[in-house]
């Protein structure tokens, strides 16, 4: 039976009154998600007097000062003389950069093995690279710390990106699977034009997997943008600190920040994964939804 | 070429082609666990050479205050936020489930906040938790006020902490539900109408029918959110920190009690069995929900 005749045995129950609960709900839902966003940013547009004062207005007292206060209180936190957002931004933008060039290439490398080549100790291999999922990073952040300090890493932004080009356990197994869907005529079609495995991971795997990489690239960003353990433990001068470590310090230096500032810095580093998010349309929410069935 | 070398020269490839991931194994998991195991066994404050003291570490765990509750708290949230998290999750994944009009738009409003960077999170909560001009009190007082309900100082009071990283914690809850959501998507439409044609309500179904269906997926769930949870620290490490009215010990848990450990009183060697103690109870949890679930998840042939 079609998919449409079957929903409707099953969706016949539904009158209009159930229809009206699921809907409620799901917009219930919605505002509970979405109002602690909004609530940052109208409180970001608000002057301090205004931000500290029992009230459920969205927007200053008056409306048309909306730009001016966005104007004082953003200036304000973007050019704050101690917790210095515009080096953090630079620093964010350089660890992410590097470590997401350094995870999709390496993680494709890795997978092109587990995925295309014959050789003796791949399913252990693998099942290892499984496992390694399973490990808390503060057990090794200990170990971590002192390895980078004896090499003189400690100081520096290196531990935040080099170990990025050391391939993640979730990206290779994301991009094995993806290669694997590959065929392998297209392998054996450049083997034959005499090209080896590199030139074949090059000039056929990696352009026919843009969409995965993209994929890995942006999770690996988000992550990046996000991590606070490990800026707090291998940074030890403020001078390389992340957004993520900025805001905390922004927040504890004077114990008084007001609450307007408080959330246009919050916004300042919120804002861009969120627009990342607009500009790859759900692209992010799609291979949730298929990695995650599949693992 | 003999067959022998051939078959070396394929090994040497294939090893050579995931030689990254084996080096950063040695290198950055590997090297540090066994150094970590080695420091378990010493009395190590950083600035001079590790002194072996067997298993004192291990032992003075058994008698460390601090130590217990900051594990008891620990097991505390994982055993409150998991199967809220998973309810939650299902619950919403199942409204999504139906002929809903602009399912794009709600699948979007919940997976956002999973985005948040934490140290955004624990900013945001902060102020929506204010005791003062929090968004959370001024609502209840409105919605309940007459009742007498006026809120609390959610962060700074020790029965409402627990809570509140609770409901923080849930706030990001979105990546399951986009999970739970494909899975539910997968469940044959014929399996649900002859489970409809014999008479089962929507509760039987979903019991009887949907549940032993996606299973596989609970489960993957459930242990990448107790791996989670047993780590927690960035959102009560900021929010404790931010609160200097409040209980301090009211949101300290296992990975805070051990970075201080490690990097403030310089004590890696009690740090690094701490460590080993929340790796073995991670691996052990895991094995006992993948034995505990053999009879309860289905796969399907």
């Amino acid at each position: 039976m079609s998919r449409d005749g079957s929903s409707t045995v099953i969706r016949g129950e539904r009158g209009i009154l159930s229809r009206v609960i699921v809907y409620t709900t799901l917009i219930l839902i919605t505002i509970a998600f979405l109002m602690p966003l909004v609530w940052m940013v109208a409180t970001s547009f608000k002057t301090q007097s205004e931000a500290s004062r029992a009230t459920f207005s969205l927007l200053p007292d008056d409306p048309t000062k909306i730009f001016q206060n966005a104007k004082d209180n953003y200036t304000a936190v973007w050019n704050d003389p101690v917790v210095r957002f515009p080096v953090y931004l630079r620093n964010t933008l350089i660890i992410a950069g590097l470590s997401v060039i350094g995870m999709a290439l390496s993680s494709a490398i890795v997978a092109y093995g587990f995925a295309r080549l014959d050789w003796r100790g791949k399913k252990a291999l693998f099942a290892l690279v499984l496992a390694t999922m399973m490990i808390p990073f503060p057990v090794v952040m200990g170990p971590m710390f002192l390895l980078f300090s004896w090499i003189g890493w400690i100081g520096s932004l290196k531990p935040l990106w080099v170990p990025a080009f050391f391939a993640g356990a979730f990206n290779v197994f994301m991009l094995r699977q993806f290669f694997m869907g590959i065929p392998k005529d297209l392998d054996e079609a450049a083997r034959i034009d005499g090209c080896g495995n590199w030139g074949i991971f090059w000039r056929i795997i990696l352009p026919l997997s843009k969409p995965a990489l993209a994929v890995v690239a942006l999770f690996h960003f988000v992550f990046v943008w996000n991590d606070f353990l490990a800026p707090l433990i291998f940074l030890r001068n403020q001078d390389q600190f992340t957004l993520a470590l900025g805001l905390q310090l922004y927040q504890s230096k004077a114990g008084q920040t007001p609450w307007n500032h408080l959330m246009a810095a919050s916004t300042l580093v919120i804002a861009p994964v969120l627009v990342l998010f607009l500009l790859t349309q759900g692209a992010l929410v799609k291979s949730v939804a298929t990695t995650g069935i599949k693992g | 070429m003999s067959a022998r070398s051939a078959q070396l020269k394929r090994d040497l490839t294939g090893w050579l082609w995931v030689s990254p991931w084996v080096i950063g194994f040695l290198a950055f998991l590997f090297g540090p666990m066994l150094v970590s195991l080695y420091y378990s066994f010493t009395d190590y404050p950083l600035l001079e050479p590790p002194i072996w003291t067997g298993l004192d570490n291990y032992r003075r765990m058994l008698s460390d205050e601090t130590f217990r509750a900051v594990l008891w708290r620990t097991a505390k949230f994982a055993i409150i936020f998991i199967p809220l998290a998973t309810v939650l999750a299902l619950a919403i994944a199942g409204l999504l489930n139906g002929k809903v009009k602009a399912g794009g738009f709600f699948q979007a409003a919940v997976f956002i906040p999973t985005l948040v960077p934490m140290a955004g999170s624990a900013m945001i909560w902060l102020w929506m938790l204010n005791g003062e001009y929090g968004l959370i009190n001024m609502t209840i007082t409105r919605l309940f006020g007459w009742a007498g309900l006026t809120g609390a100082n959610w962060l700074s009071d020790t029965k409402w902490a627990m809570p509140s990283i609770v409901m923080i914690s849930l706030w990001s809850v979105g990546q399951m539900v986009i999970v739970y959501l494909a899975a539910l998507k997968e469940v044959p439409d014929e399996m649900l109408e002859a489970a409809a044609l014999d008479g089962m309500g929507p509760i039987r179904r979903f019991l009887s029918v949907v549940l032993p269906l996606i299973s596989p997926v609970i489960l993957f769930n459930v242990v990448t959110l107790m791996i989670g949870a047993l780590q927690i620290f960035a959102i009560p490490y900021i929010l404790s920190a931010a609160t200097p009215g409040g209980d301090p010990r009211a949101m300290y848990f296992y990975t805070m009690y051990m970075y201080d450990n490690g990097f403030r009183y310089g004590q890696m060697g009690y740090a690094s069995a701490q460590a080993w103690v929340q790796l073995l109870i991670t691996l052990g949890l895991t094995a006992m929900l993948f034995i505990a679930s053999k009879r309860l998840v289905h796969y399907r042939a």
